[in-house]
């Protein structure tokens, strides 16, 4: 397995790691594009679901854009991205990604908040509470699972799709990906798919810690609601 | 004066028109765009197909013996969570720059949703009904065939629905070893030059793609389950 064996050698190199656009810097960048699309998504994704969610509105609208959205490539979505004005770049790719993160966290968080009961939230209103008191005390708390797999959901398939976008000139963890293929380096191609993955693999278990630490209520209750399969992949 | 009379020719390339859709590309490279899309096609029909001749027996067997569910369940969470890149990364040491690599990706991906649906289509199936199969003397190959599948037909399809158009959707990363299908269409338009027209036409090619085959699928499906049309 020499493969193998470069891609140790590579990954075990300070020099690979600490240099001007080594791996720290990818890793770095990624992260950053990621964290920061993922947050732009949840701020405009979160209050619309809210209202969505408690006023009833937008039902069908929420569901016609999460199937649209699984039958458009993200791929195709950020080479269109990158031959409009929004062009690309790491801002670029920023944006894009939001976008893509907005139908996962919508739809999740609308769902949540439509399946608290309907018998609580109306003996809520009947003890005197105001809508608003409704919303934060009632259904937020309640649909806190249900929004939590939203943003792990939107954050792995940020992670993912970021990598994409060095196919169109972006930065980021994909690159190494790229340059390794175009070289026919195959140690750096494992390499770099490793860490990649490996990347992924941590944002969804640290956001699954997290959901399990924010979930109110009782410890036994706040083990994550039985781990469901994703339907979307990058 | 010559010399600003070609300068005055002289177009910049950021002034020519650049229309997303345009019928001159189309025609003029409709060989290109066609083949891409056979490509296309024929990777996401080999991908599935596949992914459900393996995807059957492991859910068989992952049905009978509990700790190869539990490994089943926690294994596909951890090759869907693999971005797809990273996926065709690790394999292109082994497999290089062919159609396999792209395939052997698309075919675990697809393996991943199929096989969850499959168990959960075949533990749907309700109890009462095995039993009374049984007492009519069905061993577990013909209960299996005659009774069991056929009852779990509407879960394998939505499985199969979901499968096929996120394959469809995946292929397109293919372009990393240069079978990508549309995926290759839409990145010559992207290194020429941003020139739009191919990128439109491969990127609605790819939703027309996966929206024909959830159609056909789901038409398969009524097809195939005549006694679940009443219930819809």
């Amino acid at each position: 397995m020499s493969v193998l064996r470069d891609a140790v050698v590579y990954l075990n190199d300070p020099l690979n790691w600490t240099r001007t656009n080594g791996l720290l810097d990818r890793l770095v960048e990624h992260i950053t594009i990621s964290a920061a699309a993922t947050a732009a998504a949840a701020a405009i994704a979160l209050p619309l679901a809210i209202w969505f969610g408690h006023t009833g509105r937008g039902g069908g609208f929420t569901v016609a854009l999460s199937n649209v959205s699984r039958a458009v490539p993200t791929l195709a979505l950020l080479i269109v991205f990158a031959v409009t004005p929004i062009g690309f770049g790491n801002r670029a790719t920023t944006i894009a990604l939001a976008l893509f993160a907005i139908p996962p966290i919508l739809t999740n968080a609308y769902v949540g908040f439509r399946e608290v009961d309907r018998d609580i939230v109306e003996s809520a209103g009947a003890m005197g509470m105001s809508p608003l008191q409704i919303i934060a005390r009632v259904e937020l708390p309640l649909a806190v699972p249900a929004i939590m797999t939203g943003l792990r959901t939107a954050a792995v398939q940020v992670v993912a799709t970021a990598t994409l976008a060095a196919l169109v000139g972006g930065g980021g963890l994909g690159q190494p990906i790229v340059l390794a293929v175009a070289q026919q380096n195959d140690g750096l191609a494992l390499a770099a798919g490793f860490l990649v993955a490996v990347l992924a693999l941590v944002t969804e278990a640290v956001l699954v810690l997290a959901a399990r630490l924010v979930t109110p209520g009782p410890v036994a209750r706040r083990l994550p609601r039985r781990l469901q399969l994703r339907t979307e992949t990058v | 004066m010559a010399l600003l009379a070609s300068s005055a020719a002289t177009v910049l390339a950021v002034d020519a028109p650049n229309p997303w859709f345009n019928p001159n590309y189309i025609q003029d490279n409709a060989d290109t765009i066609l083949a891409a899309l056979r490509q296309h096609f024929i990777l996401t029909v080999t991908a599935v197909g596949i992914g459900a001749l393996l995807a059957l027996p492991l859910a068989v067997l992952a049905r009978r013996f509990r700790t190869l569910s539990a490994a089943i369940l926690s294994g596909s969470t951890i090759i869907y969570t693999i971005p797809s890149l990273a996926m065709f990364a690790f394999l292109f040491p082994f497999t290089g720059l062919t159609i396999e690599t792209v395939i052997i990706g698309l075919v675990l991906y697809s393996l991943v949703i199929l096989v969850r649906n499959f168990l959960a289509g075949l533990q749907a199936v309700p109890a009462e009904v095995r039993e009374a199969a049984l007492g009519m003397g069905y061993g577990p190959a013909r209960m299996l065939v005659l009774v069991e599948i056929p009852l779990a037909l509407p879960t394998f399809f939505a499985g199969l629905r979901i499968a096929t158009v996120s394959t469809v959707a995946l292929a397109t990363v293919g372009v990393l070893v240069g079978f990508g299908g549309l995926g290759n269409v839409l990145i010559s338009g992207f290194n020429n030059n941003f020139f739009r027209a191919p990128i439109a036409t491969a990127a609605v090619l790819c939703v027309l793609l996966a929206l024909a085959f959830d159609l056909l699928l789901a038409l398969s499906a009524r097809l195939l389950t005549p006694w679940s049309r009443g219930r819809q």
